[in-house]
């Protein structure tokens, strides 16, 4: 299979757009099961009105969120696929670069210095694009993040050292959702990088809050973690929007990499209730958005 | 609890009558504004044409789309979706806007800190929580653009917004030193030891 730089302009371009108008699947049953455990008055009200703007955006075919995000591209490539990857990464920009301008879009990138608007979701090494390869064949995905800047700006990172253990890690995640409280539009997914070097612990940390809900750590110790901790914050009370309430976050997250000897890494990286993406495969036959 | 029906602008007695828990409901007038547009105000002694005494602003940047002026939209733009971003970035300027520009009240997400707090008890202004991330209903509260100033900052210029039906808003932080945000705060943190012993990560 050939990739058709075209066909991957055209498809970068429709998956933002989508990204920003339909929740995934698992998102909507996400909240539906905050919403049978909800008990509190306000808490419900503010479930209650994040679920009638989903409907809203899918009757108006408007955008959920006015956050148009920071564009991120996931490109997963499969065996016996032939591409040209300068191609295929200038086409994804040019797709986002359109979807910009022909929807129109909000642009919310701007230079970190100057602080310019180019008006094109686009600038120094944005959109962010991650090319990784599986076993699929003659298959490529592409999976389209907006990442919302609320829910962004709750990233953190600690160099732990060995001596702290996994009780640090816990207490960390605690203390960095309490800090966040109601910042970050909650309900969230928390995600968790554990392990790694200082940016792969970072990145860890949004795999893990961009995972779809229903899916767990592959790590049987990750696993058990993450458990513990989608109980425990969920008792802190901080709830939608941080207004009071059981549902804080509809899950804990953890990811894991292997680290050094000496050091003990945790990350922090949050995902706000409107926890967009969208993805679409291509394989000979055709393209289908998932 | 007390819902409030405000066709904006509001008066300082109608304003310190909203009470931590009240629901409002705004009508007429919204400015928008957000973190560019008051590091240009206020940093930068950039200066609007736009009379914000009395009225409400609304932390945002709208997606809108260029149309040819006319008397639906003498600004040039229509709304495309309008949401609310978080406000605590914007924490050291609610004092400058009450003062300077004679803001009485904040519309936004996630609350604001205690400076917010003293400003609006010494000047008599209120804190609304809208939901943040509800933008496609919140656009539906939303009939025009009317005007618009300091475009240059595009999208965070300043917005003047024709509303009908804004809401309903809760209020989370009133003139009389209340603050849910700080409630809420409070109650997680008091709840954190137990909630770490349980986890077996106490200190």
């Amino acid at each position: 299979m050939q990739l058709d730089p075209r066909e991957i302009e055209e498809l970068a371009k429709a998956l933002y757009i989508r990204a920003l108008k339909l929740l995934p699947r698992d998102i909507k049953q996400g909240f539906a099961e905050l919403v049978q455990r909800e008990t509190d008055a306000t808490g419900r009200t503010i479930l209650g009105t994040m679920v009638e703007n989903i409907a809203v955006a899918e009757r108006t075919n408007n955008l959920l969120c006015q956050d148009t995000g920071i564009p991120i591209y996931n490109v997963t490539i499969g065996r016996n696929v032939a591409f040209d990857g300068v191609a295929m990464t200038e086409a994804i920009r040019r797709g986002c670069e359109r979807a910009t301008r022909e929807h129109p879009l909000r642009s919310s990138v701007v230079h970190p210095l100057t602080r310019r608007n180019e008006q094109t979701s686009c600038g120094i090494g944005i959109p962010i694009i991650h090319v990784a390869f599986d076993t699929r064949e003659q298959t490529v995905e592409i999976e389209m993040i907006p990442k919302g800047s609320g829910s962004e700006n709750g990233s953190f990172l600690q160099m732990l050292i060995p001596a702290d253990g996994v009780a640090a890690i816990k207490r960390f995640v605690i203390d960095r959702v309490i800090e966040c409280g109601g910042r970050v539009c909650p309900p969230t997914i928390v995600g968790v990088g554990v392990g790694g070097t200082s940016d792969l612990c970072m990145h860890l940390a949004k795999i893990a809050a961009t995972r779809p809900l229903g899916t767990t750590c592959a790590d049987p110790e990750g696993a058990r973690i993450e458990a513990e901790l989608s109980e425990a914050v969920n008792q802190l009370g901080i709830g939608p929007q941080g207004l009071g309430g059981r549902s804080t976050s509809f899950r804990v997250h953890l990811e894991v990499a292997a680290t050094h000897i000496t050091m003990n890494p945790v990350a922090v990286n949050i995902q706000c209730h409107s926890a967009r993406r969208a993805s679409a495969v291509i394989t000979p036959g055709g393209i289908a958005f998932a | 609890m007390t819902h409030h029906v405000l066709d904006m602008p509001a008066t300082e007695a109608q304003v310190r009558a909203l009470k931590l828990g009240d629901t409002a409901m705004l009508e007429k007038t919204l400015f928008g504004i957000r973190d560019a547009t008051l590091i240009a105000m206020f940093d930068r002694g950039r200066t609007t044409r736009l009379d914000l005494t009395g009225h409400a602003v609304i932390h945002t940047a709208p997606n809108v789309r260029k149309v040819e002026a006319s008397a639906h939209d003498p600004a040039g733009y229509a709304p495309l979706c309008i949401g609310t971003t978080t406000s605590i970035r914007m924490e050291r300027f609610t004092r400058l806007l009450m003062e300077r520009e004679g803001v009485r009240i904040i519309i936004g997400k996630g609350g604001m800190g205690p400076q917010t707090t003293q400003a609006l008890r010494d000047l008599g202004g209120a804190y609304l929580a809208v939901v943040g991330g509800a933008a496609a209903l919140e656009t539906t509260w939303i009939e025009a653009i009317e005007d618009v100033d300091l475009d240059d900052l595009h999208p965070e210029s300043l917005w003047k917004f024709r509303i009908r039906n804004f809401g309903p808003l809760l209020v989370t932080m009133d003139s009389h030193g209340n603050s849910l945000h700080a409630q809420v705060q409070a109650d997680a943190a008091a709840k954190r030891a137990a909630i770490l012993a349980s986890l077996g990560a106490s200190e």
